[in-house]
């Protein structure tokens, strides 16, 4: 016994030790791959902290590239002036006319940008990337100037997320062709490189234009991307420029299966939201025989609209089943079928095996998620500061000098100015280098931007489910909230849902907008059990705390009885379960956490008001709380959380 | 990227196509949002729409474009050019102006010319991108992204047809009637419900899901990809029989008559629905219209307000958080009611 366990846990390390062989000789062949195509790969989503292997994967990402092609570090927190471009004040005092200056992107023209923590990218920025990423240009709309300059480039956001809703901006990573994750290669030994990849890259690279992708190679491809669940078409657009630099570094000029199998494990596999029917063979064999049929029409014509529709309709149901029902039996062309069971194949090998586990959690928990095909939580970063206006004032906290303005403001006084300055510097040439100043700026010209600094607010509902609460006001409190849930709409608030009953609490609904989500988390929410209590509350805090940390407002509504009976241990017993509850409660208190709670007992309890005060809540008995009373609390515990959240 | 892909070699997305199509025979529908998934050809079709779009006469010399066959147009500009004699006109392409996130207030309604102001000190009005958009386009992407006091101006400024310029010591008018476009995706925020009601259609694109369309879509890419100047002159002759279709159009826009029946259907339509105000009876019309003209009808008939309704109202519903129906279902729902009876 004690053997045979030994053999399988060495087993299991050297099959650890070659999955982590096989990661880092897919992050090289990332970066070379690439480095021949930044622009059509779009980039490389790098997943890992920072250290010596992301060092090295990036150092040699710049050995790859073209010496001259520019490689530049964008900040988190990088001003739209210095990103996009604009005014150039030192040259435009000098001159004395609006002088341009390049952004970031327009230098990195030909190059490849590096997005640090790019997991915090707000989604401003993230916006402003993807326009670059598609069209190749940055526009500038700016301080007075039009501009309008190349910037084709690759990007490589550099993720340092280390929790699950730590992503980079989805919209963002979905033009990334590379999703790699460093975090295995830990241990990898980084050899350093005998030759410089950059002549391989170089020679990929005039190779690449004249590089042919043939009919069966784009349509595997397609069905590979289908048969994994990803809904996006850029995908297999993606993936069919890789497997071109695959083929250009290769020296080939024409597709063939192993680069279709390269770009599937390198683009596919990371972007997987189901695993490939059971039977990889029929399906595809099948899909591709009744595809081939209508693709082999000579002109490739607009599709009429009623056929698609029909078939879009009848896909859905097969996304979110894994066996489709087509019954045809004609036998299929073999070529096709064979090249999509082998770009599949490398696709599967390249689902990270905990990503699948989770997904057939979800798929089992609630197959509506799994019918939207996405994979990670959407990321919703909200800036704190966004400008929301110039108004005339001096720059202080919170507002800057809007140069522009300022210059504006003072243009038309300039000729009176210089007169004035030259009949005072007539008596006293003391002040003559004052006047040599081509602009005079005075202070009454100074505007400044104003930046809004509204954090959003996220209400976290935590509601007992508990035998207790459950059979007599359960379904009260479900109302309660469905009240409130109204009321965040309106507001444009997220929510969360969190449940406890028996001896756990669950998060039922991560933070979300999705207001019909979150009303379906708690129809099909079970009552019945022990009252948790102190589990429930250390739940909420620890969920209040991760929104804080997002630079987001948490306020914290309570629906209980507050009569927990079960213990932070486990155990049950009323005393030690309140005791545990209370110091829970006291928690919530120093976190400086608004919250609120709704006794939803038939008659007022002492338990929950103790909790209440010992949490610092605001305390609402609901048998008497109507509508309106409900959403009024809510709303003035928000503003006064609103007022008191840190800037 | 000097060469948009072409409009006609979109893979279905017939919506969309469709919507834009409308917005170009009748501008007076107000606009066309998209919304939808990642990855679905919403800023492809828009920007495709230059190359698409007949060209227009405009004034020599007024940086408005102004129309030359509008007598009493409001431009201060075209009004000095007619006071020195007849103004000449040549032919321009229709502009589809890009607003960019990031972009600062003064590009966008213009402001005072800072380089002749510093120089000359001369008090000169500089356009901004609402002025280059005049009689043309104005295409916002990630509109949900737009900063608060740029959509304020805007939501003004569609609703007028005009930009009021008070700063900086300047007082300028400038006419500055586009068509709205906007697109973004759903996840990322939502729209502000006064701005959501100057898109006079809205549309909602999803991935297609039939494996012999993502094919072409991945095909048509890759070949745009491979040689542009190529593949755009492929798809001319389809791009030119829209254009044609376009023209004919708005040449036929007026001559189609709307019979009371349809007015009344219209109006039972959106009585059901219980949208507010009367844009969405209005818009419904003109969008109806607008698809007669495209295809050649005389009269307005049940078909084309079935065929409209979902854009022209699903954005115009009051919404009801915690109903699960999308408001695409609850349009489908009601004209099949109406036009059952």
């Amino acid at each position: 016994m004690a053997i045979a366990a030994l053999k399988t846990s060495a087993e299991a390390a050297q099959a650890a030790e070659r999955a982590a062989e096989q990661a880092w000789s897919d992050a090289i062949q990332t970066a070379l791959l690439h480095a021949i195509d930044p622009v059509g790969t779009g980039g490389v989503s790098l997943r890992g902290l920072s250290g010596p292997t992301r060092d090295f994967w990036l150092s040699f990402l710049r050995d790859a590239l073209p010496a001259s092609a520019p490689l530049r570090r964008v900040p988190l927190h990088i001003q739209d002036a210095r990103l996009l471009g604009g005014l150039d004040l030192a040259a435009t005092l000098q001159m004395g006319r609006p002088v341009a200056q390049k952004g970031v992107l327009a230098e990195a023209d030909k190059g490849v940008v590096l997005l640090a923590m790019a997991e915090r990218l707000p989604a401003s920025t993230a916006a402003r990337m993807n326009a670059v990423i598609d069209t190749g240009q940055v526009v500038m709309e700016r301080d007075g100037m039009a501009l309008r300059q190349a910037a084709r480039l690759g990007v490589v956001a550099l993720d340092e997320g280390m929790a699950d809703d730590e992503q980079v901006p989805s919209s963002l990573k979905e033009r990334l062709a590379f999703w790699v994750n460093l975090a295995p290669q830990r241990g990898a030994a980084l050899d350093p490189m005998t030759e410089s990849p950059r002549r391989a890259v170089a020679a990929a690279r005039a190779l690449l234009p004249s590089v042919m992708v043939s009919d069966v190679v784009m349509q595997g491809v397609c069905e590979a991307a289908a048969a994994l669940g990803i809904a996006s078409v850029r995908a297999p657009i993606l993936a069919l420029r890789v497997a071109r630099a695959a083929a250009a570094l290769d020296g080939r000029v024409e597709v063939d299966e192993d680069d279709a199998a390269i770009a599937a494990r390198l683009v596919l596999g990371p972007r997987a939201t189901r695993l490939p029917s059971q039977l990889p063979d029929d399906e595809s064999e099948e899909k591709s025989a009744d595809d081939k049929a209508e693709v082999q029409d000579p002109e490739p014509a607009p599709k009429p609209p009623e056929s698609s529709d029909e078939t879009e309709g009848d896909r859905e149901d097969n996304n979110t089943e894994d066996e489709p029902q087509d019954d045809e039996d004609e036998p299929p062309p073999i070529d096709p079928a064979v090249l999509t069971d082998l770009i599949l194949e490398a696709a599967r090998a390249a689902i990270p095996p905990g990503l699948l586990a989770t997904l057939k959690l979800s798929q089992a928990a609630s197959p509506r998620n799994a019918a939207a095909g996405r994979a990670g939580q959407v990321q919703h970063h909200k800036t704190r500061g966004r400008p929301s206006g110039v108004r005339r004032g001096e720059p202080r906290a919170g507002a800057r000098l809007n140069v522009i303005e300022t210059l504006r403001a003072a243009a038309p006084w300039q000729a009176v100015r210089r007169r004035e300055v030259e009949v005072k510097t007539a008596d006293h040439p003391e002040l003559k280098t004052f006047s040599s100043a081509r602009i005079q700026v005075r202070r009454e010209d100074f505007h400044v931007t104003r930046y809004q600094q509204n954090t959003e607010t996220t209400t976290v509902f935590v509601v007992d489910a508990s035998g207790s609460a459950a059979l007599a006001r359960l379904a009260e409190a479900k109302g309660a909230v469905e009240l409130l849930l109204a009321d965040c709409y309106v507001r444009r608030d997220r929510v969360a849902v969190l449940a406890f009953r028996g001896n756990t609490a669950e998060v039922l609904l991560p933070p979300t907008r999705s207001l019909v989500r979150a009303k379906r988390s708690l129809a099909g929410l079970p009552g019945g059990g022990g009252t948790p209590l102190a589990t429930g509350i250390d739940a909420a805090l620890a969920l209040a705390q991760a929104v804080q940390r997002r630079g987001e407002t948490p306020i914290v509504v309570f629906l209980t009885d507050g009569r927990g009976n079960i213990a932070r241990d486990g155990s049950p017993g009323r005393p030690q379960a309140m005791t545990d509850a209370l110091l829970a409660a006291r928690q919530v208190r120093l976190a400086g956490v608004t919250a609120l709670l709704l006794d939803t007992a038939a008659q007022p309890q002492a338990a929950a008001q103790d909790l209440a005060n010992a949490m610092g809540a605001g305390y609402v008995p609901l048998p008497y709380a109507g509508a309106t009373e409900l959403s009024q609390v809510v709303k003035a515990a928000t503003a006064n959380a609103a007022r008191s959240a840190p800037v | 990227m000097s060469i948009a892909f072409p409009f006609s070699a979109i893979v279905g997305q017939d919506e969309m196509k469709l919507a834009i199509l409308l917005a170009a025979v009748d501008s007076s529908i107000g606009g066309v949002l998209v919304f939808g998934d990642r990855g679905t050809g919403k800023s492809t079709a828009v920007r495709a729409l230059a190359a698409l779009l007949p060209k227009m006469h405009a004034v020599i010399g007024c940086r408005y474009g102004c129309d030359p066959a509008v007598k009493s147009a409001s431009c201060e500009e075209c009004a000095a050019l007619k006071s020195k004699g007849k103004p000449k006109s040549h032919l321009v392409p229709v502009p589809v102006v890009d607003l960019p996130l990031g972009a600062t207030e003064d590009r966008v309604v213009g402001a005072l010319d800072l380089e002749r102001a510093l120089a000359q000190g001369v008090k000169a009005f500089e356009p901004g991108l609402l002025a280059r958009a005049n009689r043309g386009f104005l295409y916002i992407d990630e509109v949900n992204l737009l900063e608060d006091h740029l959509v304020d101006l805007l939501i003004d400024v569609a609703a007028s047809g005009e930009n009021v310029v008070e700063r900086e010591g300047l007082s300028v008018r400038h006419p500055a009637r586009f068509v709205l476009v906007g697109s973004g995706n759903p996840e990322e925020g939502e729209l502000r419900p006064q701005l959501l009601d100057r898109f006079g259609l809205s549309v909602e694109v999803k991935t297609p899901t039939d494996m012999a369309g993502r094919v072409e879509v991945v095909r048509r890419r890759d070949a745009f990809e491979r040689d542009s100047a190529a593949f755009t002159e492929k798809w001319s002759a389809e791009d030119a029989r829209i254009r044609a279709s376009i023209v004919a159009g708005r040449l036929h826009l007026p001559k189609v008559s709307v019979p009371d029946i349809a007015l009344e259907r219209a109006a039972q339509l959106c009585m059901s629905l219980g949208t507010d105000g009367l844009r969405g009876e209005l818009t419904l019309i003109r969008a109806a219209r607008a698809l007669a003209a495209l295809q050649g009808d005389k009269v307005v008939g049940d078909a084309h307000l079935k065929r409209v309704a979902p854009p022209a109202l699903r954005h115009r519903l009051r919404r009801n958080p915690l109903d699960d129906s999308g408001s695409t279902v609850r349009v489908e729902r009601a004209v099949a009611e109406l036009f059952k009876a």
